[in-house]
């Protein structure tokens, strides 16, 4: 069935159809329709689920990985300062192996206050241990929620779904809700081997010494291997379900390009817009749509970038003192596989839009350069 | 002679806690109560250490450890799926020690009692911040000498009311308890178990080392906390206040803090007001005793 829904809507859709069984949440801007549609849903005994109201984002997760921890399939929403303040327990819930899902609403960091969009929040978390998956339309939402838990499920760690403030959360597109028997037949129900279980007893997380904890750590590094099989496998199971597919990365008319567009979110189809210009003037640019943080999918961006002369990331954020997380991703990936020139722009932080003129800007630089003189160029500042 | 308690042992030996140790006696009890079908959850704390490095485990019900502010949400989230999953029997518990309960873990805590969540939530009371070293909290006493309140500078701030920072969330049930008087404990648990809803129990647990006493003089510390007043054992069941351990010849507060190397510094005059304020505490909760 189609309907028009807003970003945040497509999420607790999404929530629904997974069959969430405890849903923890705390307010704040721009996540709060996500936890308000799923209040109501609760509420009127549409979705057969607990909803604890918490007093923080802290007790939110906390209460997520008690759940996960007895086996129920737990989910949770926020953006910003309330994932900031979540960040302790993303520690948590990875290294206790809960298969948790969360969306995060991307808002900018304080100070100074704002709610308008980039990535600095979800690319903190980087090295939590959860998978990021960063999404471009509120169809590949709703999805991406279904889809998470299947993957979270399979490998034991948390993912979190990753969208941009407004112009995806707030912004109404045409979404097709897939049918419950569907999802049901995709995501059956999950039976938590490790549960909290009074009929066979065993303590979680507790003290270990340097004998063993590297151990803890082995494992999670192979599950996070391992998920990207998982992710791959799902793209294709999740295709052959609902007729849509979703990779690691996305390619936009790489193959001939040589000037590659590196983006995530909604920047991404903006940058597909320009592409399409860009093109129709003869110029041969593509675009790559990094879908996946975590795990990263090293492979695929090689493979979609060994033919260009020069890459562009442009993020909407930035590690000071350094450059762009996606742009040390891509270069780090990259690294000993190829010469080619890597270029770094910072835009649209806090919510400034990124039109497709924007990229065709940066493009025109970056045909004058051989190579980047600078380690990132900052894009349309006030000086 | 009869025993007054089960005689099944839910807590093994084998576990770290420290000779004497207060909060190993509340756990002992308290699952004497609770029985098999019990879950915990502890935050940072004593019992962090107490129940055994991985892969042991003292404990024979399930455990969650988690982080230090984290107690009663983690139980309440557990709670929230032993419904979803048709387990609502199962008895639900965080177990925090003082610092996880009267400073960190507090905004949880308050979250957790404010929607009423049908969870036990324990607060084993030594008095400091023991797991770390002996470093106050916002439950050490007046008086008291900590790694961060030394003698020269011994601790000028009150002990926090945390019974009255539960009581004005208007719970269905919370207790005071000591560890010397494990029948008024398991009493209490037997009775709250059948309680829907938040329920706070405050344990006073003596800790040797960090309140400088004798192992031996644990049980005995516990019931003289009680004895002088300074810890008063009671109960408020539905908002009325009853006192459980009555003590009409209280003795002087100096009976207790002179087995403890944590008050040697003090003069008499700060005994003496110590006194007062132990007297104060006292009678304004004997007026709620008698107004119910």
């Amino acid at each position: 069935m189609k309907k028009v829904m807003m970003g945040n809507h497509a999420i607790s859709h999404g929530a629904t159809l997974a069959r969430v069984q405890v849903i923890a949440a705390y307010p704040i801007t721009p996540q709060t329709q996500v936890v308000e549609l799923l209040s109501e849903i609760v509420a009127d005994g549409k979705l057969k689920a607990e909803f604890i109201k918490v007093e923080s984002e802290h007790s939110a997760m906390a209460a997520c990985i008690g759940a996960s921890s007895a086996g129920a399939r737990a989910f949770t929403a926020t953006s910003a300062q309330g994932l900031a303040l979540m960040h302790e327990l993303l520690h948590w819930a990875a290294g206790a192996r809960l298969p948790i899902v969360m969306a995060d609403i991307n808002r900018a960091m304080a100070p100074p206050w704002t709610i308008w969009t980039d990535q600095n929040d979800s690319l903190s978390q980087r090295d939590t241990g959860w998978m990021q998956f960063y999404c471009q339309s509120n169809q590949e939402v709703l999805d991406s929620v279904i889809m998470a838990y299947k993957v979270a499920e399979k490998v034991l760690m948390p993912v979190m779904i990753v969208l941009d403030a407004f112009s995806l959360s707030h912004t109404y597109e045409i979404v097709d809700l897939p049918d419950q028997a569907l999802v049901d037949k995709y995501l059956p129900p999950f039976d938590y081997k490790y549960k909290l279980n009074v009929s066979d007893p065993h303590t979680y997380g507790g003290l270990t010494t340097p004998d063993w904890y590297m151990e803890f750590r082995v494992k999670m590094q192979e599950a996070m291997e391992q998920a990207l099989g998982v992710i791959k496998k799902e793209a294709v199971e999740f295709e052959k379900a609902f007729g849509r597919r979703y990779d690691p990365v996305e390619p936009y008319m790489v193959e001939d390009a040589d000037i590659v567009l590196v983006t995530s979110g909604t920047a991404a189809s903006t940058a597909r817009f320009a592409v399409d210009q860009m093109r129709q003037k003869g110029k041969k640019v593509g675009n790559l749509r990094m879908r996946l943080l975590r795990p990263f999918p090293f492979a695929d961006v090689r493979e979609h970038l060994k033919n260009a002369k020069k890459v562009i990331v442009v993020d909407r954020n930035i590690s000071y003192g350094y450059h762009g997380i996606w742009a040390q991703e891509v270069k780090s990936a990259l690294y000993g596989h190829s010469k080619v020139p890597v270029f770094n722009f910072i835009a649209g932080l806090g919510g400034r839009d990124i039109f497709p003129e924007t990229f065709v800007n940066i493009v025109n630089q970056v045909k004058k350069m051989k190579r980047p003189d600078q380690e990132l160029y900052w894009v349309e500042v006030k000086r | 002679m009869k025993p007054t308690l089960p005689l099944e042992e839910l807590m093994s030996p084998g576990h770290l806690a420290c000779q004497g140790c207060g909060a190993g006696i509340a756990m002992r009890t308290t699952l004497k109560a609770l029985g098999h079908d019990t879950i915990f959850t502890f935050p940072a704390c004593c019992w962090t250490v107490i129940d055994g490095p991985f892969p042991y485990s003292c404990l024979e019900v399930p455990l969650l450890h988690m982080a230090f502010e984290a107690t009663a949400a983690t139980a309440s989230g557990i709670k929230a799926a032993m419904n979803a999953l048709g387990k609502d029997k199962t008895t639900i518990c965080g177990w925090a020690g003082d610092g996880g309960t009267f400073d960190i873990g507090l905004q949880a805590l308050s979250g957790a009692a404010e929607r009423n969540d049908d969870i036990f939530y324990f607060c084993y009371d030594n008095e400091a911040y023991m797991n770390t070293g002996i470093q106050r909290s916002g439950a050490t006493p007046y008086g008291a000498w900590t790694t961060t309140t030394p003698v020269k500078h011994f601790k000028k701030e009150l002990k926090k009311s945390i019974d009255d920072i539960v009581a004005a969330h208007k719970v269905p049930y919370q207790a005071t308890a000591s560890v010397a008087y494990p029948e008024d404990l398991y009493k209490k648990l037997l009775k709250a178990k059948d309680i829907r809803g938040f329920k706070f129990i405050h344990i006073i647990a003596p800790c040797p080392p960090g309140w400088k006493a004798r192992p031996e003089d644990t049980v005995k510390l516990a019931r003289l906390a009680v004895q002088t007043g300074i810890f008063p054992v009671f109960e408020v069941d539905g908002g009325k206040y009853v006192q459980t351990m009555k003590t009409p010849n209280r003795k002087p507060v100096l009976d207790y803090l002179k087995l403890q190397g944590r008050f040697k510094h003090l003069q008499e005059s700060d005994v003496a007001d110590i006194q007062k304020m132990v007297d104060t505490r006292y009678a304004e909760l004997e007026k709620r005793f008698q107004g119910c």
